[in-house]
């Protein structure tokens, strides 16, 4: 309003002009090009869920809030294979999705930030870039892979180191179990998944480092700072928002691994929150475990259960995404 | 700049109208003699005279820095043969030259930030109060304790605050130190920039101008009290005024500390050093061609490679 008055006194005030740009051809082409490829994910997501709404509708409404707040998870039929009766309830593999990943973003996070600024600050030449190779790789590493190794090889050792924990930290509410059931627990769970995901945080977390300012770095070995006082004082603080990107990036991978988890986890339909304990479950695995011989109305159900497990990765990177807007900016 | 803001500028800054003012002629004549074809070494010669030299301090850290035949490398490339230099204890040296000559590696051999460099090389020696800084089983982390720098950019941590800043060679260094406030303020205060954040030493570092940032950096440094320190370009990025004000404290510095600075301001090393050397690469590696008091540099250059790089001739 104020543009388009008239000034009571002195020179007359002119109207904004509007600045605008003519791009040329090739330039708008282009815009084409990376507005659809940046608008693809957006529509794929969307159309998924869409998709998983559309298909879990009718198991949500009937269930309602039960869905997210019961265990059971069966389909009773009759002689001839009608529905009886059903009842889904979603609440021990949500739970166990969290513990799981929880468990495995606690293991990976300070390995793989050893390991990133151990190939960033310390690591050289031919073994800095052998390193990298490797971290690469693991990161594309079939999941199952890492399935069968914690089944052979890291499950009767997780048991031993369960059967401690238990004795020596039992009083903790969390080590503590009902029955002396270690096998394909939580933790051995979380165990694989961390294995899973240490690469690709390591890889986020190395990238971040290895931009440190080297004007900072220098100003701390000025100042008679040792490697490690230099890394705590300049390389950490510079490095947080990608740490706590990695580790958000790997928290979302443990979420939603599927067959890892299947391999060497106990699915038990009841909230178990005793980590040692050999009962849980996932929400993919559930999928995975029911998926095969599902009738549709049960289909119907994974739909919904898959719906949930997407809100909940959705949720948690929200929640990552404002923890780092909040921590990671300052004084970078 | 009109002239009276720069004689308020000068005012503000403490520095006394008269020395301003012959500045203000200096560079006149500098342009002048760009112009005609007699060069005036005798025009920089005047600044460099106004410098006063000091007496002997009690309060004087260290017994000086010296240099040994340094030779420096980056892989195959030779880029400094045979500096030898001494710096005594409480004396301002310059080093000037154009870019390219070796200056800055030079100096970033002088608390051994050269090695940081992959592929770099050097040889000679380098006494620090008469120990070799390069001698095998060397703590690297306490010479540079006693040999400061300040960059050409300034780059105070941004993770830390204004206060924490000052504080972070001791941090850094695991050091500890009994009355922190005390030793904040005397920093700042020596850098010139305690009245400017005396009320905010809780904000954070990267919210200060470039040159109170600097000063900060200056600040820094001196919190871990080094006996030499090393400044390349200090005020290359800074304005008039900010760069005024660090040539003052370079001089209430070298009432006690060693200082050493590289400069592409002829003007600056004039005001500022009690000794000058100049550098010079001709495509080989860089030679130190001239050293000597600063008066004699500026106004009696022995070799006629100095005497036309003073002049401006090139460079």
């Amino acid at each position: 309003m104020a543009i388009t008055e008239k000034p009571s006194a002195g020179p007359a005030i002119p109207t904004r002009r509007v600045i605008t740009t003519e791009p040329r051809l090739s330039d708008k082409v282009f815009r084409g090009i990376v507005t659809a490829g940046g608008l693809s994910s957006l529509i794929i997501l969307g159309l998924i869920a869409i998709f998983l709404a559309y298909q879990g509708y009718e198991i949500l409404v009937k269930e309602g809030t039960s869905f997210f707040t019961s265990s059971t998870w069966e389909v009773i039929t009759d002689d001839v294979g009608e529905v009886q009766s059903y009842d889904f309830g979603l609440a021990a593999m949500l739970v166990g999705t969290v513990l799981c990943a929880l468990i495995a973003v606690i293991v990976a996070v300070p390995v793989a930030v050893a390991s990133a600024l151990f190939m960033t600050f310390y690591a050289q030449g031919k073994i800095k870039a052998f390193l990298i190779a490797v971290v690469d790789l693991m990161a594309a590493f079939p999941s199952i892979l890492f399935g069968f190794w914690g089944f052979f090889i890291l499950m009767p050792k997780v048991e031993y180191w369960s059967l401690l924990i238990n004795k020596y930290l039992g009083w903790i509410p969390l080590f503590s179990v009902d029955a002396k059931i270690f096998t394909r627990s939580p933790f051995l769970a979380g165990l694989v998944l961390a294995v899973m995901i240490i690469p690709i945080t390591t890889a986020v977390a190395r990238e971040v480092f290895d931009q440190t300012p080297l004007d900072r770095i220098q100003a701390a070995y000025a100042l008679g700072a040792t490697k490690w006082a230099m890394i705590r004082a300049v390389a950490l603080p510079y490095g947080r928002g990608g740490v706590v990107g990695g580790a958000m990036l790997g928290l979302g991978r443990a979420m939603g691994e599927t067959v890892a988890v299947y391999t060497v986890l106990n699915i038990v339909y009841q909230i178990n929150w005793h980590v040692l304990f050999g009962a849980g479950g996932n929400v993919a695995s559930l999928i995975l475990l029911k998926f095969g011989e599902a009738k549709p109305l049960e289909i119907k159900g994974l739909m919904a259960a898959g719906l949930a497990l997407f809100l909940l990765t959705l949720l948690v990177n929200l929640l990552a995404d404002f923890i780092v807007a909040r921590t990671g900016k300052k004084g970078r | 700049m009109s002239f009276s803001d720069s004689v308020s500028a000068s005012m503000k800054s403490g520095r006394d109208f008269q020395n301003r003012q012959e500045k203000l002629e200096k560079d006149a004549t500098m342009n002048e003699s760009d112009q005609a074809k007699s060069p005036k070494p005798s025009s920089l010669a005047s600044v460099a005279k106004s410098h006063i030299s000091r007496g002997n301090s009690a309060r004087r850290l260290g017994t000086g820095l010296e240099a040994k035949g340094i030779h420096a490398w980056f892989g195959s490339n030779h880029v400094l043969a045979d500096i030898s230099l001494d710096f005594a204890s409480g004396s301002v040296t310059a080093l000037i030259g154009p870019s390219g000559c070796g200056k800055s590696t030079f100096i970033r051999t002088l608390n051994r930030m050269h090695e940081f460099i992959p592929t770099a090389a050097m040889a000679g020696e380098v006494l620090l109060d008469g120990k070799d800084i390069y001698a095998p089983g060397t703590d690297v982390t306490k010479i540079r304790l006693k040999v400061g720098m300040v960059f050409q950019k300034p780059n105070p941590f941004p993770s830390m605050t204004i206060g924490e800043n000052v504080l972070s060679g001791l941090r850094l260094a695991q050091l500890k130190v009994e009355n922190k406030d005390d030793l904040v303020e005397e920093c700042l205060a020596r850098a010139g920039l305690w009245s400017e954040v005396k009320d905010r030493l809780g904000e954070y570092g990267g919210a200060l101008s470039g040159g109170q940032q600097q000063r900060l950096c200056i600040a820094r440094s001196l919190a871990v009290s080094p006996h030499v320190l090393l400044m390349d370009e200090p005020c290359s990025a800074l304005d008039p005024g900010s760069t005024l004000k660090i040539e003052d404290t370079i001089a209430e510095l070298s009432e006690t500390m060693t200082i050493i600075i590289v400069t592409h301001n002829m003007q600056q090393a004039a005001r500022v050093s009690d000794y000058t050397a100049f550098f010079l690469s001709d495509g080989g590696p860089g030679e130190m061609v001239e050293y000597g008091k600063t008066t004699e540099i500026f106004s009696n250059p022995r070799d006629k490679r100095t005497e036309n790089y003073v002049t401006g001739r090139f460079g």
